[in-house]
C-alpha cells in the first residue's frame, strides 16, 4: 500500500501559553486509504495531540471543519489528498476575519448573530393546516440551492465586507439564507424581511466579488441570491 | 454611551439604483461623445463649441455632470462605509468628500453654461 509524507505549515495559537500565533512546519504520513485533508489532520492529531481543530460528520454535512487551505476556504473533509502535489507544503489557517479561539478553531459567533438576525425561520400566521404547507413544484424549485446551506461560514469568511464590517453585513451566508425565506411562497414576511434588509450595510455593502461562490464547498451562489434580493427591493418600489 | 450596532437606515436601495442609472447616463454621454470625435467634431475649436453649445449637448452634458458628482458622491462614501470605522472621522470625510462633489459639480456647471 502506497503510503506518503505529507508537509504542513500549520497556524498555531493558544492564548493560555502563546504570546502571538506562529506557523508550525510538521509532517505526517498518511497511507493510500487516506483521501481527505481531514484524514491527514486526524493523523496528524494523533502525532501532536495539542493541535485544536473542529471537526464531526467527516463528510461534508455539519460545515464543522471549515478552514484556509493554501489559501482558500474549504472544508478539510472535501478536500481531496490527491490534489495536493506532492512534496508541496499544505499550509492550514484558520478561517480569516474571526477571532482565533485556538490554533484552527475560530469564535463564530459573529457569524451566527448575523445568521440569526435575519430570522431564518418560515414566518407563517395562518392556523396551522392539517397536514402540510403545499407548494407548487415550481415554488419549490426555487428554493434549490439556498437550503443546501450548511452554515461553514467558508463563503462569510472570504468576503472581504464581512471582514471590514463583521457586526453590520449579513454576509454572504446570511443573505442566502435570508433569500430561501423571502423566496419561499409560504412564509408570509416578506415585507418586513426586504424591509430588514434595506440598509446601506446589511445587504448592500456586497460589492458582487464573489469570492463566497468560489469557495463554497456546496456549490452555492450567494451571490445570485443576493441579486434576487435586490431584484425584488426595485419591484417593491416601481 | 452604550455601544449598540445601528443599522437600518432605508437609503441602501435608492442609492444602489441610482449608482446604476447615473451609470448608464455617463455611458450614454461616452457614446454620444465618442461618436461625435468620430465624426471630426474635435477637428477645430468653432466645431468643438458649436457641439457642446446646442441645446442637446447642454441637456445632456448638464445630466452626465450631476450624474457624475452623484455617482462618485456614493462610490466614495461607499468606500468610507467599507474602510473607516471611528464615527467622528468617517462623517468628517463624509462631510469633506460631499462639499468637494458639490464645488466640483458646480464648477463643471459653470464652465458648461460659460459656453
Amino acid at each position: 500500500m502506497t503510503k506518503r509524507i505529507l508537509k504542513f505549515n500549520i497556524y498555531r495559537y493558544d492564548p493560555d501559553v502563546d504570546r502571538k500565533p506562529y506557523l508550525q512546519d510538521i509532517e505526517v504520513e498518511v497511507d493510500a486509504t487516506d483521501r481527505k485533508l481531514l484524514d491527514a489532520l486526524v493523523k496528524l492529531k494523533a502525532k501532536d495531540d495539542s493541535i485544536a481543530f473542529r471537526r464531526s460528520c467527516r463528510e461534508g454535512v455539519c460545515g464543522s471543519d471549515g478552514m484556509n487551505i493554501n489559501g482558500t476556504n474549504g472544508l478539510a473533509c472535501l478536500a481531496d489528498l490527491s490534489t495536493f502535489p506532492d512534496g508541496k507544503t499544505i499550509v492550514l489557517r484558520p478561517l480569516p476575519g474571526l477571532p482565533v479561539i485556538r490554533d484552527l478553531i475560530v469564535d463564530m459567533t459573529q457569524f451566527f448573530k448575523q445568521y440569526h438576525s435575519i430570522k431564518p425561520y418560515l414566518i407563517n400566521n395562518d392556523p396551522l393546516p392539517e397536514r402540510e404547507r403545499l407548494q407548487s413544484p415550481e415554488e419549490r424549485e426555487e428554493l434549490n440551492g439556498l437550503y443546501e446551506c450548511i452554515l461553514c461560514a467558508c463563503c462569510s469568511t472570504a468576503c472581504p465586507t464581512f471582514w471590514w464590517n463583521p457586526d453590520k453585513f449579513v454576509g454572504p451566508a446570511g443573505l442566502l439564507a435570508a433569500y430561501r425565506f423571502i423566496a419561499d411562497t409560504r412564509d408570509q414576511a416578506t415585507n418586513e424581511r426586504l424591509d430588514n434588509l434595506e440598509d446601506p450595510y446589511r445587504l448592500f455593502r456586497c460589492h458582487t466579488i464573489m469570492n463566497c461562490v468560489e469557495v463554497c464547498p456546496k456549490g452555492l451562489n450567494p451571490t445570485k441570491a443576493i441579486g434576487k434580493i435586490k431584484d425584488m427591493m426595485v419591484r417593491r418600489i416601481i | 454611551m452604550v455601544n449598540r450596532k445601528l443599522v437600518g437606515a432605508h437609503y441602501g436601495l435608492i442609492d444602489w439604483l441610482v449608482q446604476r442609472i447615473t451609470g448608464v447616463v455617463m455611458a450614454v454621454f461616452t457614446v454620444v461623445v465618442g461618436f461625435a470625435l468620430s465624426e471630426g467634431v474635435g477637428s477645430s475649436y468653432e466645431r468643438w463649441y458649436g457641439f457642446m453649445s446646442s441645446t442637446p449637448m447642454r441637456f445632456i452634458s448638464f445630466l452626465c455632470i450631476v450624474s457624475l458628482c452623484w455617482h462618485a458622491w456614493i462610490g466614495v462614501r461607499d468606500t468610507w462605509m467599507d474602510y473607516v470605522q471611528p464615527a467622528g472621522i468617517k462623517l468628517t470625510l463624509h462631510v469633506l468628500t460631499l462639499l468637494s462633489v458639490i464645488g466640483c459639480g458646480g464648477w463643471a456647471v459653470q464652465i458648461l453654461w460659460r459656453l
